[in-house]
């Protein structure tokens, strides 16, 4: 009887993880910083209002949203709900919430400018809504300026005025590195951008690299060779490995880090009073001042088995009061237009992380054409994954940039290719 | 005598719920051998095997197989279109097999020519390790136990944790370089240099395996009669000639099942070592096993038809590896037996 029991909870156990009962909800969700907890809360407030569906939320680390939710999408044993960067290359997993929603109108009114973002080309649907807008840009440690007596880069400094004086801070100081960058295709492009490069050709699929492109990345591997950025990031990896210099950073190990906005609230977390922290938006290159926009969003899947209550659940998480305690509490800045026209209190008393949420704000005017277009653009994970792939080959020694540069066209061109 | 008492008690409950389970099962197992006969019963005894094996290993292999025959990025093989051989091509695809460079999937190659250096000197260097620290343990030393425990413990723990363990070890800011610095060494870049993330490579792997294989050529050594070693110490024989002569020969069976469970778990590769480095510096430590996984699942836009390919290419090198091993054992038995 005592087996029987063990065996039926067992089986109980095993389907519980494979398939959803009616009023279940599962959430897949990945942090960078404090907002992990502030989504539970707001969670543990819908569970209160709404017994009857009962919602899981799964903490997983970002590589796994990256690499093992694409595969769990493509098996159908994926989440209902699920937060999610590469939200174009995905699409076609998404639910259209449209049937299901409380007020569809609400969502295209407020959300309606990132909706291409996460949709397939020529598609209509409402899959979801960005829980942030993010923009890539730099950080410096300020305090290591100052104890340098190195003047702190003006507004309109190139890439290579910054990195030259964080070189000298580096020197001075004698940190390890001057400066480090995400090992991510989607870090290097707003640089890239700033060159000139531009990814996309005249028929919408994926053009050749530039020389504006070639020009950056060549700096690129440069500075990685003459030891000037953090080797750890980019070398110490193969593939298409996603690897931050954040902790870098946090440990005052380099002078500037480039990463984005999501990295404020981090940042105020752990870095703290330790040192003085700016941020500084993106470096200029000949082109222009541009970072990359982006953001997470959290998107409904297709093959959920309670697409009403992955709604329910869903408009609760997008209406304005939520998105909007969502925003001033993990101090990401807000998608929602309606929270933007009503303005935001931060709750933080940080000085260094309200100058950089201003900072980022600003930034965003002087964001490029080339790279708005991007997170809409179906081939950019293509894109990013061959650049940093072979540019961290290269930087590893293995092979010249111009064989960098020929393999990376001839990855993307194999990807077009078997997609077809 | 109680303790006795009570174990017959239990004994014989036993026995009777044995003897009345044999009695229920002997009814239809006498009429199946009427039936069926003495190799149908050895069939219908091996069948749940048989079965495990098939669910397991046979079928997987040859999805595999049909996986391999297919392109496209789509995970279930209705959706996937059939393309032959055309993932073998596309691996064979090479100017020039010893320059990677000029292969059409290079990193293949790159990870092939790893994995065959990792296995080379892993190998060799294993049963070095091992051959010296059974020796060593098979001698009257103090805490003895305690030895062999020590060694034996890195075995038990998960390759994740051993991976995490030597990375903070290694790393920029790690322990090693602290410990240097400290001795007024200058700090190593341990894991992004291309030889030493190698040889990281190989030496966390030789830490975490060494005490399996440590107690496979302990038990040998135990197995080799004392009275051998008590004739070559009245004949006066040296202690190397002792090794040469009579341990390493009497050794060998077991050295030949350390050696092709070792090559065979070298060749698979991947646990540990892409915790440890990630495949990097560059694609100096991508082993073959990390090379199927981020093609067939942590690429932006994965292949899993070339990733199947690639493991049955790999297979087949296991295969190889298997007959070695049971043509060696074969000879081994048969010298053991003259």
């Amino acid at each position: 009887m005592k087996s029987i029991s063990i065996l039926a909870a067992a089986g109980i156990a095993l389907l519980s993880s494979t398939a959803a009962f009616a009023g279940d909800v599962r959430i897949m969700w990945y942090s960078d910083g404090v907002e992990g907890q502030v989504f539970k809360d707001l969670i543990a407030k819908f569970q209160k209002d709404n017994p009857d569906i009962k919602v899981t939320v799964d903490e997983v680390a970002y590589s796994t949203i990256k690499e093992q939710l694409p595969v769990q999408l493509a098996a159908g044993n994926g989440p209902d709900i699920a937060r999610v960067t590469n939200l174009k290359s995905l699409s076609q997993y998404w639910l259209d919430l449209t049937p299901y929603l409380k007020d569809a109108e609400f969502w295209k009114k407020n959300y309606g400018d990132q909706l291409d973002w996460m949709r397939p080309d020529g598609s209509n649907i409402i899959p979801g809504f960005m829980t942030q807008i993010t923009l890539t840009g730099g950080f410096i440690n300020k305090t290591l300026f100052d104890q340098a007596g190195v003047a702190v880069p003006g507004e309109k400094a190139t890439w290579d005025e910054w990195v030259a004086a964080s070189a000298k801070v580096a020197k001075s100081q004698q940190v390890p590195y001057a400066f480090a960058i995400d090992r991510s295709g989607h870090r290097i492009t707003g640089p890239a951008i700033s060159y000139g490069a531009n990814y996309i050709g005249k028929d919408g699929m994926p053009a050749p690299l530039d020389d504006a492109a070639k020009k950056y990345l060549t700096q690129l591997i440069k500075w990685n060779a003459d030891g000037v950025s953090d080797k750890d990031v980019w070398v110490s990896a193969s593939g298409t490995t996603y690897k931050p210099a954040a902790d870098d950073f946090i440990n005052a190990q380099v002078v500037m880090y480039y990463a984005g906005s999501w990295q404020i609230p981090n940042f105020m977390t752990k870095i703290g009073t330790n040192f003085d922290w700016v941020a500084i938006g993106s470096p200029c290159g000949p082109a222009a001042c541009t970072g990359m926009p982006g953001g997470a969003g959290l998107v409904a899947m297709k093959d959920t088995k309670n697409p009403k209550d992955v709604a329910k659940v869903m408009d609760f998480l997008a209406s304005t009061p939520i998105a909007k305690e969502f925003a001033e509490r993990t101090l990401f800045l807000p998608s929602n237009k309606e929270v933007v026209a009503g303005g935001l209190d931060f709750k933080t008393d940080n000085k260094f992380a309200k100058e950089a949420l201003n900072t980022f704000v600003k930034a965003t005017t002087t964001t490029a054409p080339e790279a708005l277009k991007l997170p809409g653009w179906k081939w950019s994970d293509t894109y990013y994954g061959a650049l940093v792939s072979r540019v961290g080959q290269a930087m590893a020694g293995e092979m010249t940039a111009d064989e960098a540069f020929k393999r990376i066209d001839s990855d993307i061109a194999e990807k077009v290719k078997a997609a077809k | 005598m109680k303790a006795n008492g009570l174990l017959s008690a239990s004994q014989s409950v036993l026995m009777a719920v044995v003897s009345r389970v044999m009695g229920i099962v002997d009814v239809p197992l006498r009429y199946l051998q009427r039936k069926a006969g003495q190799n149908g019963m050895a069939a219908f005894f091996l069948a749940p095997n048989m079965a495990i094996f098939a669910v397991f290993v046979l079928v997987p292999f040859v999805i595999n197989f049909v996986y391999s025959l297919t392109g496209g990025s789509a995970i279930f093989l209705s959706e996937r279109s059939f393309v032959g051989a055309e993932q073998y091509r596309e691996i064979f695809a090479c100017g020039n097999y010893l320059d990677p460079n000029t292969c059409k999937q290079d990193v293949f190659w790159i990870a092939a020519g790893n994995t065959a250096a990792f296995v080379v000197l892993q190998v060799s260097l294993m049963i070095v390790a091992a051959l010296i620290t059974a020796l060593i343990l098979n001698r009257e030393i103090i805490g003895r136990g305690f030895w062999r425990a020590v060694f034996f413990f890195p075995v038990l723990l998960s390759p994740v944790v051993t991976g995490l363990i030597w990375r903070w070890i290694f790393q920029r800011q790690g322990v090693l370089n602290a410990v240097m610095q400290g001795l007024g060494l200058e700090p190593h870049d341990w894991l992004t240099e291309r030889n030493s993330a190698f040889f990281a490579s190989i030496g966390v792997s030789i830490w975490a395996h060494v005490g399996f294989y440590t107690l496979i050529l302990l038990a040998g050594l135990q197995a080799i009669p004392k009275d051998l070693y008590e004739a070559a110490q009245m004949d006066g024989t040296s202690r190397s000639r002792v090794f040469w002569r009579i341990t390493l020969p009497l050794l060998m069976p077991n050295l030949i099942v350390v050696l092709v469970l070792a090559l065979i778990r070298a060749v698979q590769i991947f646990d540990e070592a892409f915790v440890l480095t990630h495949g990097g510096p560059g694609t100096s430590t991508m082993y073959l096993v990390q090379y199927i996984y981020e093609t067939g699942f942590a690429s932006e836009l994965r292949n899993p038809g070339l990733a199947a390919a690639a493991s049955i290419l790999m297979g087949a090198v296991l295969v190889v590896l298997t007959l070695v091993q049971m043509a060696a054992s074969r000879r081994s038995e048969k010298k053991g037996a003259r």
